[in-house]
This record gives structure tokens, C-alpha cells and sequence, in this order.
């Protein structure tokens, strides 16, 4: 069985300070990590590869410090990594990601392709379902339990108050939850294996895409402005309404607020 | 000079240091204040591949560079010492002197099975009457057709009661003084042998450390270390490599006790704010935190050294020289600035202080240590 996992470099947002000046991240000698996401899904992928065999890719897309999270993915124990980089990929939001990262997933041999639910720094958790879409494949997100039989994978989905089962013929994508499951430490010997692989480059010549799909021109959306959320105050718990008074209610505090 | 770790050795590191804070950390008081042998850890060690991390993937180890064995046993120490003192008896120890100086027999039947935690290594030469006088050794070995016969005790023996093979020194011919002195590898199974009394001790309690008890010890000929009378330069070969460990060990103790008491001084209030605020308290720690870098400087040269040239008795004992006394030095200054709290085991400081003072005696003594020095200056 073939894997790729998808990972993404992120910075250690716990760690992470937002500047008072601009409200965005100081990601300055911030330690970077495998978004955690990401890793309990390289967890899964490898503990399909100790219980029934697999080839494990990891891949990333990001700048040529992204190298070192694909070394720590090597030594878990996966067994080769791909680097996808290049400055026409710079300024990308999740939809010119998810059209390079499938296009370059479309080139390496796949029954299983698993992704992180979301990463720490974005936390769109678009960028897996829309990889899916562009390869034509079925998704299942938020896994909270994945197994493998033959074709198929089941998968316990999570939900807020609920889970559903749900079963999908490979090829196919999952998105992994952190909850997923404890990853396994490197181990040191991993480590100089990891670092005696060679890292397999795809860069834009190597694609097949147009320049409009990829990159900054290849966005449709744009970050305007990040800021931290102002602490919502504690609220008014109204009860005992039937559902006219209620409404009502609502209304004249919808006024209150100009929203109408 | 690179003063740099490579991307290697830095990944290493925060391996060590996740693990270290995951998996060692939260045991550390339980261990110590149980005196209790951390066979948890011991299974994790096995399971991540880390009991013979500087040796060749031949043998079943890690392949990694010196260096990053030693980061690995600073590291350990920053949260337990004991832990660290486990690891390091093992594979320094234990493990070193049957790969430099085996028969391809004895390699082959020991070496990887150690490497891989299959078994537990130790190292035995000092006895009753042979401490830094190791030379003294009462314990004999006598031939007797196909096999030896060693009749003593040994003390202070690490990692005994779980170890499978142990080095062992003993006299097989007085006459000769330290050429009489020869080294066998002794299983623990073998008729005759056995594991004494367990020590109380001051600091790493969780470490076992206990007497062998030699009444006509079975050995074979072919458990014979090296040659007949080589024991006493094995012995010191392998603690040459070994005080590296402790250098590195007793560095870790420092760094852990600084990390320790730099949270404690930002949040102790007193007279209206911070320790962290008081000129003592800033000078104090700028004075240890630049006495430990130097430490790491002189253990990350030695640990270089061993990897580079056929001796480095020189670097080694400086660096365990001086890691040792900034072992004690910082963390009695560091408990100093907890005050009355530091006193109390809510606060891992005194263990620190406890744990500390080994690093002092044990490998060779500190005074061990200025004579080694002392003969290389003086050539």
C-alpha cells in the first residue's frame, strides 16, 4: 500500500507572541515544529505500515527550512520525502496550495493520501478536502479512528456531539485530527538515517499547472489583517420565554445594536 | 572552529529533550524519594533505541557521533540525574570495553544484544580496599583448565540487581602489580556469582548501586576481556570515555537547577517585588549561567576529541573536572536563591544539590581528575 502524508512546517504557536503594534504573529526565533494535526497523521500512516506494510511519502510544500520538518518525518520512520518549492508557490492561500500540492501528489504512486485536519498558524482546515476535490478522490475528515481492510478504510468521523462511521474505496483522502493518537517519538539512529536520505525536490518546472493557479496570482483570497479577539464579556442568560416572547427578545436586541 | 551543532546533532537534541521532559521529568521525585530503579524508563530507552546510541548500526546501535550521546545524557540530567546515571553506566561502561577490546566471538555474542537493550551492561573495579587506589585489587581469578575461578567483592556497583553482563577486574597475578590485573566479562547467571546488599545513598537514590559477591565464581576461558594482565589499562581506557558521561551529566544537573531557579526568581516576590529584580540575585545568575556555558564548552571539546583522536584522557578529565565542581557550585547558589522553599522537596532543587555531589567522586575522583591534568602540563 502506498501513503503520502502531507505535512506542514509550522511555527510552535504555543510559544508564539502576537506584536502589540500590528496584532500579527512575531514568528521570530520561534521554534518551528510538524503542525500537530499533520503528525497524528503521519502516526497513522506509520502504524499501517507496522501492522500491514506500507510505503510511507511525507510531502510538504513550503520554503527550503520546510527540509527539516520532512528529516523528522523521515526519522519516525517514514521512507522518503518530498520537498515541493519554488518562489512562483510563495504568497499562496489554501486554494492555489491544495491545486500545487495535488499536482504534485498526482505524480507519486497512491492508494491513501492523509493530510492534517488543520494547521496551528492557519486554521482553515481547507487545504485537505480541497487537495481531494482536485484529485477527483473521496474525502473524510476529522478522523478521530482510521482502519484499513483490502479497498476500503473506515473511519470514525468526529462531530461536535456525535461521530459517524464511514466507509470509502481507495484511493481516497483523510484528514486527521490530533486526537488521532500519541506520535512516536524519532529515534536517534532514525535520525542519521534521516539525514542520509536524499530529499526529492519538485519545483514549477516539474508541474503541470498554469501560472494564474499557483502562488500569489493564484489566489483568490487575501489575508487582510490578522488581530487577537477582544475578550467577549460574559453575556446575558435570558430564560424562562416561550418562543414569541423570545423572538421578540431578539429583535429589540438586534435594534438595540444597529444590526437592524 | 565551529562552535555550531549540526542539523543532526540539533535534532537530536530536541528529541532528547521532548523525552526527556514527557517521559523522565514526571517520574524524577517518585524514583528518588522511593529510591526506585526507573524499569519504566528502562522499556522506553529499549523501545526508542537509545541504549546504544554511539555505537555502529552493525552492532545494533544508533550510529550517531559522540557528541550526541553525550547531549543525550545532558539532557536527561536537566530533569533526573539517576536516569541519566543508568544510561550512561550502560553504555559507557558496560557496553565500550567488550566492543574495543573483544574477540569477534564476544562481540558477537554480547555487544549486540547490549546494544539494543536485549541487556543491561555494568562495570565493576572498585572494591573495599580499591576506591582511587583501584590498582589494589583483591578480588582474584585464578585458571583452572577451561575456566577461571574468582573468589572477592565488589561495591558501588551501578545498575546492579537488573544488569545481565558485567566487566569485571580481578588479580590473576599478584607479583605483577597493575600488569597482574585482568578484565572478564561475567554473566549474571554464572554459578558462584551474586548480587549483594543495596546501598543508601545521599543522591540518585533510583539508581541501583549494590555489592558482587565472588565465592568460586565459574568464568570461561573465553569471557577472558582482552589479555592476561591488560585489566588495569582496559579499566582506564573505558573510564576515560566514561567520565565524558559525567561530565555531561553533571553539566545537565547544572543547566536543570538554573532553568529551575530562573522560574523561581521571575515569580518569588519579596519586598514588593521580584528576586529576579535584586542586583544579587542578577549577578548570581549571570556568574553561574557563564560558569556553565564554559562547562558545556570544555564537555562538548572532549566529547569532539573522542571521536577525533586515540587519547583525549587530557579534555575528558578536564571536562568532568570542571563540570563536576559547577554541579555543586551552582546548584548550592541555586538552592541559596530558593530560600527556605528550596529546602523543602516540594522544589526539585535539593534533589539537584543531592544529586550533584556524585559527580564529584564517582569515574575518578576530582582529585583523580587534577592528576591526570597535572601530568599532561607538566610533560
Amino acid at each position: 500500500m502506498n501513503i503520502v502524508v502531507c505535512i506542514k512546517q509550522v511555527p510552535n504557536t504555543n510559544e508564539v507572541k502576537i506584536d502589540p503594534k500590528t496584532g500579527t504573529l512575531i514568528r521570530e526565533g520561534v521554534p518551528s515544529i510538524i503542525n500537530p494535526d499533520d503528525k497524528a497523521g503521519l502516526e497513522a500512516a506509520l502504524r499501517l505500515k507496522d501492522s500491514q506494510g506500507a510505503h510511507v511519502t511525507v510531502l510538504t510544500m513550503g520554503p527550503p527550512q520546510a527540509e527539516t520538518a520532512l528529516r523528522e518525518a523521515l526519522a519516525m520512520g517514514a521512507d522518503e520525502a518530498v520537498l515541493v518549492t519554488d518562489r512562483a508557490f510563495g504568497g499562496a492561500d489554501t486554494w492555489a496550495t491544495a491545486h500545487t500540492i495535488a499536482a504534485a501528489v498526482e505524480k507519486l504512486p497512491y492508494d491513501l493520501i492523509i493530510t492534517g485536519r488543520q494547521a496551528i498558524d492557519g486554521d482553515t482546515a481547507q487545504v485537505g478536502p480541497q487537495i481531494a476535490e482536485n484529485l477527483n478522490i473521496p474525502n473524510i475528515s476529522y478522523a478521530e479512528e482510521i482502519k484499513v481492510e483490502g479497498e476500503y478504510v473506515t473511519v470514525k468521523r468526529q462531530f461536535e456531539d456525535r461521530y459517524h462511521i464511514l466507509k470509502a474505496k481507495m484511493p481516497c483522502l483523510i484528514t486527521a485530527l490530533s486526537e488521532l493518537n500519541t506520535p512516536r517519538y524519532m529515534t536517534p539512529g532514525g535520525i542519521v538515517d534521516a539525514y542520509q536520505k536524499e530529499i526529492k525536490k519538485i519545483t514549477r518546472a516539474d508541474l503541470d499547472v498554469a501560472d494564474g493557479d499557483i502562488g500569489l496570482k493564484g489566489s483568490p483570497t487575501r489575508v487582510v489583517k490578522t488581530f487577537t479577539k477582544s475578550p467577549k464579556a460574559a453575556g446575558t442568560l435570558v430564560s424562562n420565554l416561550n418562543s414569541q416572547e423570545a423572538a421578540d427578545y431578539i429583535l429589540e436586541k438586534l435594534k438595540e445594536k444597529f444590526i437592524i | 572552529m565551529d562552535f555550531k551543532l549540526s542539523a543532526q546533532q540539533e535534532m537530536a537534541r530536541t528529541l532528547f529533550r521532548d523525552f526527556a521532559e514527557k517521559e523522565v521529568k514526571p517520574l524524577a521525585q517518585e524514583i528518588d524519594e522511593e529510591e526506585r530503579f526507573p524499569t519504566e524508563t528502562l522499556e522506553k530507552f529499549r523501545k526508542y533505541k537509545f541504549m546504544g546510541i554511539p555505537y555502529s548500526k552493525e552492532w545494533g546501535g544508533a550510529g550517531c557521533d559522540t557528541l550526541t550521546y553525550e547531549i543525550c545524557l545532558e539532557e536527561l540530567s536537566k530533569v533526573c540525574a539517576t536516569t541519566a546515571t543508568m544510561l550512561s553506566a550502560h553504555t559507557s561502561l558496560g557496553t565500550w570495553p567488550i566492543l574495543k577490546y573483544g574477540t569477534p566471538e564476544q562481540k558477537e555474542k554480547y555487544v549486540r544484544k547490549l546494544c539494543t537493550g536485549e541487556y543491561v551492561g555494568a562495570f565493576a573495579l572498585t572494591e573495599p580496599n580499591a576506591g582511587t587506589d583501584s590498582s589494589a585489587q583483591q578480588t582474584k581469578a585464578v585458571l583452572d583448565g577451561d575456566h577461571y575461578v574468582l573468589n572477592g567483592n565488589k561495591i558501588f556497583i551501578t545498575n546492579s540487581g537488573y544488569a545481565d553482563t558485567y566487566v569485571i577486574f580481578a588479580m590473576t597475578n599478584k607479583s605483577l602489580g597493575n600488569h597482574g590485573i585482568s578484565a572478564f566479562i561475567v554473566e549474571k547467571n554464572f554459578p558462584g556469582f551474586s548480587v549483594g546488599k543495596e546501598e543508601k545513598k545521599m543522591g540518585i537514590r533510583g539508581s541501583s548501586t549494590c555489592e558482587l559477591i565472588f565465592e568460586n565464581c565459574i568464568v570461561p576461558k573465553e569471557n577472558l576481556l582482552g589479555q592476561e594482565g591488560k585489566g588495569f589499562s582496559i579499566a582506564m581506557a573505558t573510564l576515560d570515555n566514561g567520565r565524558i558521561g559525567i561530565a555531561a551529566q553533571a553539566l545537565g544537573i547544572a543547566e536543570g537547577a538554573l532553568d529551575e531557579t530562573i522560574k523561581y526568581v521571575k515569580q518569588r516576590k519579596q519586598f514588593g517585588r521580584p528576586l529576579a529584580k535584586f542586583q544579587n540575585t542578577q549577578f548570581e545568575i549571570a556568574d553561574m549561567v557563564t560558569k556553565t556555558k564554559a562547562a558545556q564548552l570544555l564537555m562538548y571539546r572532549a566529547a569532539i576529541a573522542e571521536d577525533e583522536k586515540p587519547r583525549y584522557s587530557e579534555e575528558a578529565a578536564m571536562a568532568k573536572l570542571y563540570c563536576a565542581s559547577t554541579a555543586m557550585d551552582v546548584t548550592t547558589r541555586c538552592l541559596q536563591l530558593h530560600g527556605g522553599y528550596g529546602y523543602t522537596r516540594e522544589y526539585p532543587i535539593e534533589r539537584m544539590m543531592r544529586d550533584a555531589k556524585i559527580t564529584e567522586i564517582y569515574e575518578g575522583t576530582s582529585e583523580v581528575q587534577k592528576m591526570v591534568i597535572s601530568k599532561y602540563a607538566f610533560k
